[in-house]
Parts: structure tokens; C-alpha cells; sequence
């Protein structure tokens, strides 16, 4: 099982790897969002009193004003009061979503092409193709990650004071959950679809819903009820966060519980979808 | 590599042996469309056996069945001893298949997708390089191209390669669906050789489909005969000419709209007749002697011949003989089978 497993991940990444064109669409695409999301739309500039307001105020509350909304925006903002930074760390988790959508689209093709059915008529375990196609989306992601990251450091990224490479490490755990998880979703959703028109539309439908209703680009409580409660199920809103957390490392404090809830959520949610992926696996590629 | 003690197919007591592949009422069914009606035949070890028929007769259909890329929906078949539907593991680890479709991953080289093949087969990566540059050799794909991304391949060295893999774990059975489609006459020669080659040497058991009646002839210990999802002859190649049960002379008369099969028929040394067209197939023993004695008595019939023609029984007339149609006819009707064969790619995509 890992042997063949391993075999065909490196032909899936060969695939990616070998391709300028993509690996360039991949470093543009985070820079994009990173630079015209991020530093745009500054929310939490937005909360800002004007200096004119100000100074109509008497002394000593005008010294009490920016503390008070610095404090204001930090609770909201999850312990940030720069929206680059807030937003930065949730798009690791959007970056891992996109990269993830797509985890189904190679099956189409293997299907379309026929090499599915060599690998079908190997005497190998149809979980080995399916834990192939998921790993390869996974290094991808991971991939995405890490340059985003730098990216976002390079951007202007304030980090906590107290991070260290051990947040790093924990950062990258959640993401990989996440990762794992998605990737295995859209690939069992995608299995027994024949044209790839269809996991484009199916990606589409999905990527917007999972990508604003969780933590990831604005903080939950700014939303309605209803919003709220499937954000508390997306599991894009527990990775992005646990990173947020992280990040956001500071001598002041670090929730440790939430962040140990938001793992378990994210074992959880990226056990249930890859053994689910492996078994569906049995009966969903193959033909009529 | 040549096993010297094994003994050819022909010296071989086949007699003796339980069959390697063997199907009782195999039938698949898409829909309301059948694509395989009821199929029963065995095939023996070191046979090469081939399915004979049109595009859309079922012969993949067949093969997918046979390989477990599809379940039966109705009846079974045995491969190696073991159920295809039961055992299918166990199925997978003795067969080969070489698809009709080029298969071959475009974004690897030639030795990349070798060493894939060998993964899933789990060829130790020691002996996968040995056997490697020894199948690569047979198929004549030399070492530049191998090492070359399969993207810059012509259609008959994919068609190699593709061949090559189907081999690189030694299975017992090997199932060939189409191995020469569209491919020139030299690789076709190369192709067939090998095919030959692998099961003299080898002992290796192979099932192909084809619609190339030389292929079948040449190739094909025996050959069935399938159209419209049904076998309608299985024998050897020789036998289905012998059945013909002698020559055929075909005649066609000018301005005669009359169906005059029946007067054809009552002349003498005529065996029995066949319009097909405007065709009449007159079928009679030692067609050289019968044809002036026919032409005469045709022309006392106040019949104008246009057309005359003595034929020899090939698999051609084997096949005409069985389905009413001629495999060129078939070809004519490519709008339909097309569309047949995408209704049936849709379903089983």
C-alpha cells in the first residue's frame, strides 16, 4: 500500500512540478491576494477617530481614545489591531482551501485519458490511488504555505513576540490537517464525476460559502446569527484559528485551550473525510 | 529470458488442462442498451483466442468484464481459476491489459512509466531495470527514446510502450483490446511478431479483439465471431473457412428488380444462396467447374448478368456469412457506431 501509494504521488506531483507556467501561477496568485486584499482593504483603519474630532475632546480623553480602540479592534481582530496581519494568517487557510478544490480535477483526466483503469486493473488497493491524489494536493498546499508565508513576512507581517519555531511547527500541523481534510472532501465529491466543467462548477459553488462564512477574512462575530453557526462548523474558521493564535504568539498570553479545541476539531475533521475518501474509493472509481 | 523447457502451444496437450479464461452468459448491460448478451466461451492455456466483430459489438466490454474494470450484470467468467467478480484481487495479479486507449501517462518518459507500471506490480526495483531494457528491446523502443517525456512519442511507439507495460510484471494472461488500431502497416508487423513471439516463448495466454480480419486470421489460435453483443461462431480460423462448406460466386443481373433467389436456387450443384444488396451469393463446391454450368443455366433464365465473380472462402466471407454484413459495410456505418460508442463511453466513464 505506502509503496505504490509513494509511486504514484510522485507521478501526481511530477505533474505540477515540472510545469513553470503553474509554479509561476502559484507564486503570483498569493501575491495577488496578499497585496490587493490585504493591504486594500484595511478594515481596521477604517475604526479610527479624526484628528480634528479629537482634538475637540478634552486632554485626558484624548489620550484615552486610540488605547480604548486599539483595545477595541485587538478583541474583535483576535489579538491584532493590523488587518494585513489578521487577514494574512487566515488566508494560509483560504490558500489550502483553493489548493484543496482541485484534489478531484486529476482523477477526471486519469478517468478521461484511461490510466485510471491501468490502475485499476494493478493488483493494488484503490485506497493507494485515491491516498495519492489526496497526498499530492496536500504537498502542494503545504507548498503554497510556506511561500505565502514568506510572502506575508515580506509584506509586512507582525508577528507575535513571543513566536517561535514551535508555533511555526504548530501553524503548519493545523494547516496540514485542514489540508488533509479538504483535499479528501472534494475528492470524494468529485470521484464519480465524468467532465471536469463539473468539478470546476462544483469547486466554484463551494469556494465562496466555506471561503466568507468562517474567521478567515473577518472576524465571526461582526456576522449574523445564522452566519455564525455555520462558521462554527467550517472547519476553515478552527484552522485559521488555530494559525491566528500562533501567529499572534505574544509574552502576553496564548490560549492554549481554544487552540487545543481547534485541534481536535481538526483531527477529527481530517480523519473522518480521508478514511471516508479511501473508502468510497472502493466503489466510486470504479466503472458501471 | 526464453524458457527453453517450456513446450509450444502446438506440442502442448491442451486437452488435459482446466481452461485459463472461462465465461458462461457474461452480460453487461448499459441502460436498456445490452452491450454483451449471454457470452460463453473458454479460452486454454498458451491460446491466443480472438474476439472478431465491428466497433460497438462488446469486445471491450468483454475485456473490461474479464480485467474487473466492470462487474457482470448478469453470469460469470473465470480468469486464472479465480471469479472475477469474487476474487477480483486475485484476477488482477495474474492479467495484463493493454487498452485500446493510449494510456501512457504524456507528462513521464518512457523508462518513468515503465518504473510506475513495475510499482503497482510490485516488481522489486532491481529486476523492473533488467526487465525494463529487455521488453523496451522487444518492442524496439531504443534507450533515447525511452528516456524521452512520452508527449513527444508518435502513436505507434505509444502503442509500444503501452505494450511493453502490459508485460513488465510477466503475467500469465494478457488481454490486448485493439493492439493495432490505426497504426501503420510496419508497426503492425512489429506488433504482430511480438505478439507471436511472447506466446511461443512464453507460454503466455492472450485474448485480443480485433475488427482486422488478417489480423485475426494470422494471429488467432481461434477466433470468435461477435456482433451485436452475441458470439455467432467460434472456431479456428481454418474450420470457419471450411464451414463456409465451399466457394461462393457472387452474381448480380442487370434490370431485374425480382427477388430471384429462389430460382438460383433450384439450379443444380447450387448448395444454397444469399442475396445480400443486389448481391446474390451463390454457394457451390469446386467453384471452377460449377461456374460456366451456373452462367449458362442463368442465361437460359433470360437473365442479364452484370456482375460475376468466383470467391474463395477467406474470413471475410466467414464473417459476411455469420452477421449478413461485411466488415468494410460496418465501416460504413460509422455515424452510428460512433454515436453507439459514445453512449456506451458515457456509462461506463
Amino acid at each position: 500500500m505506502i509503496e505504490e501509494t509513494i509511486a504514484l504521488t510522485k507521478r501526481e506531483v511530477k505533474k505540477w512540478i515540472e510545469n513553470p507556467f503553474l509554479l509561476f501561477m502559484m507564486v503570483i496568485q498569493p501575491v495577488i491576494w496578499l497585496g490587493l486584499f490585504g493591504k486594500a482593504l484595511n478594515l481596521t483603519g477604517l475604526i479610527s477617530v479624526p484628528p480634528d474630532l479629537l482634538n475637540q475632546l478634552p486632554q485626558q480623553f484624548r489620550d484615552q481614545v486610540p488605547v480604548l480602540l486599539n483595545q477595541m479592534i485587538s478583541e474583535t481582530f483576535g489579538g491584532t489591531t493590523d488587518y494585513f496581519t489578521y487577514m494574512a494568517a487566515g488566508m494560509l487557510s483560504v490558500i489550502v482551501l483553493f489548493t484543496a478544490m482541485f484534489s478531484g480535477m486529476s482523477v477526471v483526466w486519469d478517468r478521461r485519458f484511461g490510466f485510471l483503469d491501468k490502475l485499476l486493473v494493478a493488483p493494488i488497493p484503490r485506497g493507494s490511488i485515491v491516498l495519492a491524489k489526496v497526498s499530492s494536493s496536500v504537498i502542494r498546499g503545504m507548498l503554497q504555505v510556506l511561500l505565502i508565508f514568506g510572502i506575508a513576512f515580506a509584506f509586512g507581517l507582525q508577528i507575535g513576540d513571543a513566536f517561535g519555531i514551535l508555533d511555526f511547527l504548530g501553524m503548519l500541523a493545523a494547516l496540514f490537517l485542514l489540508s488533509l481534510g479538504l483535499s479528501s472532501l472534494f475528492l470524494a465529491i468529485t470521484m464519480r464525476i465524468k467532465s471536469h466543467e463539473t468539478v470546476i462548477a462544483v469547486a466554484n459553488l463551494l469556494n465562496l460559502p466555506l471561503m466568507f462564512a468562517s474567521n478567515a477574512l473577518f472576524p465571526i462575530k461582526q456576522m449574523p446569527e445564522w452566519l455564525q453557526t455555520i462558521a462554527k462548523f467550517n472547519p476553515i474558521s478552527y484552522a485559521a484559528d488555530a494559525v491566528r493564535a500562533f501567529i499572534l504568539h505574544s509574552n502576553a498570553g496564548f490560549d492554549a485551550a481554544k487552540v487545543a479545541l481547534d485541534f481536535q476539531f481538526l483531527i477529527g475533521f481530517a480523519l473522518i473525510f480521508s478514511l471516508a475518501g479511501i473508502l468510497i474509493a472502493r466503489t466510486g472509481l470504479r466503472k458501471g | 529470458m526464453i524458457r527453453e523447457d517450456k513446450p509450444t502451444f502446438d506440442e502442448r496437450e491442451v486437452e488435459n488442462m482446466p481452461p485459463v479464461i472461462e465465461a458462461s452468459n457474461l452480460t453487461k448491460r448499459f441502460g436498456t442498451l445490452v452491450a454483451v448478451d449471454h457470452v460463453s466461451f473458454s479460452v486454454d492455456e498458451g491460446e491466443i483466442f480472438g474476439f472478431l466483430g465491428p466497433n460497438g459489438a462488446g469486445k471491450t466490454t468483454t475485456i473490461n468484464m474479464l480485467t474487473t474494470l466492470m462487474n457482470p450484470s448478469e453470469g460469470s467468467a473465470k480468469v486464472g481459476g479465480f471469479d472475477v467478480k469474487k476474487q477480483d484481487d486475485k484476477v488482477r495479479e495474474i492479467v495484463g491489459l493493454v487498452p485500446q486507449d493510449l494510456t501512457v501517462d504524456e507528462d513521464l518518459t518512457g523508462i518513468e512509466n515503465m518504473m510506475l507500471q513495475a510499482k503497482l506490480y510490485h516488481v522489486p526495483t532491481k529486476v523492473a531495470e533488467e526487465r525494463i531494457g529487455e521488453v523496451l528491446s522487444l518492442v524496439r523502443l531504443d534507450d533515447a527514446a525511452a528516456n524521452r517525456k512520452v508527449e513527444t512519442y508518435s502513436g505507434g511507439m505509444r502503442k509500444l510502450l503501452e505494450l511493453a507495460e502490459g508485460l513488465i510484471h510477466y503475467p500469465k494472461i494478457l488481454f490486448l483490446d485493439e493492439p493495432t488500431l490505426g497504426l501503420d502497416v510496419q508497426t503492425r508487423v512489429v506488433i504482430w511478431d511480438y505478439i507471436k513471439k511472447l506466446r511461443d516463448e512464453r507460454g503466455i495466454t492472450m485474448f485480443l479483439t480485433t475488427h482486422y480480419m488478417e489480423e485475426a486470421d494470422i494471429l488467432c489460435d481461434r477466433i470468435a465471431i461477435i456482433d451485436h453483443g452475441k458470439i455467432v461462431a467460434l472456431d479456428t480460423p481454418q474450420n470457419l473457412k471450411d464451414s463456409l462448406g465451399g466457394d461462393i460466386i457472387e452474381l448480380e443481373f442487370d434490370r431485374s428488380p425480382d427477388d430471384n433467389t429462389k430460382a438460383l436456387s433450384s439450379l443444380s450443384r447450387v448448395k444454397d444462396v444469399k442475396k445480400i444488396g443486389d448481391v446474390y451469393r451463390v454457394k457451390v463446391s469446386k467453384g471452377e467447374e460449377a461456374l460456366p454450368e451456373i452462367m449458362e443455366n442463368v442465361l437460359k433464365m433470360n437473365l442479364r448478368i452484370s456482375k460475376v465473380s468466383l470467391v474463395k472462402p477467406t474470413l471475410d466471407q466467414v464473417y459476411l456469412e455469420y452477421t449478413g454484413r461485411s466488415l468494410r459495410e460496418t465501416q460504413g456505418e460509422t455515424a452510428e457506431i460512433w454515436r453507439r460508442k459514445r453512449t456506451l463511453r458515457g456509462m461506463r466513464a
